[in-house]
């Protein structure tokens, strides 16, 4: 699915990434682990797609429409209401029945109720949760997460724990994270980045 | 038909996003009556319809920069352009839906300082009115791309004009001729051909101002 052969990002004259090769195959659940500053969130930007490698090859074998996203920001719109924000990217991405999956999405992840509220009045944790059902609307074949447990209570832990368990067969994740015994029972790989 | 429907999608997020959050028309519709009231006293008694005419040019033009400043605040403050940029549909289409939004505050500002202008200086007649709408078009097709860019930089309040009065100067030369000359015709045809050109260059090469 993914394949890197001596990536190097930079920014200016600041290294972020040198050298690096990696492989993840079709359904493989890869960590991505590292100190803060280690490039994580770049090497999950460049399989995105939303930066471009300095040097190196990188090849990511699934169109751009397949790839579910979540950054560590939300990408939602804080002036519109969670559910709004939803049609908006389900619109975007042509999920059939869009209705349906985002009413599924939504009381999944506990935010049915607030589904008329703005996300800019929700807390950290419940725009963690709305940035999820983001992520999962049109059903991707990759899986990019950036500390996707960031903010979640309890109770969002053992929604995304659950979330990831029914999913980690069918899809492929690259999961950057700093708290990887959490995610240990999912991993098939692991990429420590210095 | 997908296309368009990214494009309506995208508009109308805009639309409610102001109707929510009333943080660019009501500045630029403040802004431009502000200006034309201060023209009207800046302006000796009996100068010329000229100078009027050349003063709403530049009320208008300001208004337009001060709406563009704005639009791409909400992606940039909130990150989600990188989510529209992910999403499957044509990146131009971002940038119509966006021009489009700004093409109506435009509009509803002028709603106002055409009244307001014909109220302090002089008539307002169909060819001053066809120029304005002629202009409003290429404003928002050019202007939306720059904005893109600038929002993108950490100078963006500097970056936005600098980029965005150069290339506005056609623009002012054609809705001002269109609105003094005897014969509009020449220059309305100037502003047309300026919106068609402008319009394909900045729909092609908008993709490569989101992505790196």
């Amino acid at each position: 699915m993914i394949h890197a052969r001596a990536l190097e990002k930079r920014y200016g004259d600041k290294r972020i990434l040198r050298g690096l090769d990696l492989d993840v195959g079709v359904h493989d659940f890869l960590l991505v682990t590292g100190p803060n500053g280690s490039g994580k969130t770049t090497l999950l930007r460049l399989c995105t797609g939303l930066a471009a490698p300095t040097r190196g090859q990188l090849e990511v074998g699934v169109e751009r429409g397949r790839v579910g996203y979540l950054a560590h920001e939300p990408l939602v719109y804080r002036e519109l209401t969670a559910l709004e924000n939803l049609d908006l990217y389900g619109r975007l991405y042509r999920v059939p029945e869009r209705r349906e999956r985002i009413g599924m999405l939504l009381e999944r992840f506990g935010l049915w109720d607030v589904r008329h509220a703005r996300a800019g009045s929700f807390s950290r944790g419940m725009l963690q949760r709305l940035a999820l059902c983001r992520a999962l609307l049109h059903e991707p074949e990759l899986l990019i997460l950036d500390e996707p447990y960031s903010g979640l209570d309890d109770e969002g832990v053992l929604l995304l724990d659950r979330e990831l368990s029914e999913r980690a067969a069918g899809s492929t994740f690259v999961v950057a994270t700093h708290d990887p015994d959490r995610l240990a029972s999912f991993a098939s790989a692991r990429l420590a980045l210095a | 038909m997908n296309y368009l429907a990214d494009v309506g999608a995208l508009a109308r997020k805009d639309l409610l996003l102001e109707l929510r959050a009333r943080d660019t028309l009501p500045a630029m519709l403040l802004f431009v009556v502000s200006t034309l009231v201060v023209f009207h006293f800046v302006l000796p008694a009996g100068s010329s319809d000229l100078a009027a005419t050349g003063l709403l040019w530049v009320a208008l033009l300001f208004t337009a920069l001060l709406g563009l400043s704005r639009a791409f605040a909400a992606e940039r403050e909130q990150g989600v352009i990188d989510g529209l940029v992910l999403a499957p549909s044509d990146r131009s289409a971002i940038w119509l839906g966006k021009a489009l939004s700004v093409l109506a505050f435009l509009a509803l500002a002028e709603v106002i300082a055409l009244p307001a202008y014909a109220l302090f200086f002089r008539r307002v007649d169909g060819s001053l009115i066809g120029g304005v709408v002629l202009a409003d078009l290429g404003i928002a097709a050019v202007g939306t791309l720059l904005a893109a860019m600038a929002a993108a930089s950490r100078a963006r309040e500097l970056l936005l004009p600098l980029l965005f009065l150069p290339l506005a100067i056609p623009i002012v030369i054609g809705g001002v001729g269109a609105s003094v000359a005897g014969e509009p015709a020449r220059y309305l045809g100037l502003l047309g051909l300026y919106d068609a050109l402008f319009a394909i260059i900045c729909w092609a090469s908008f993709e490569y101002v989101v992505t790196e």
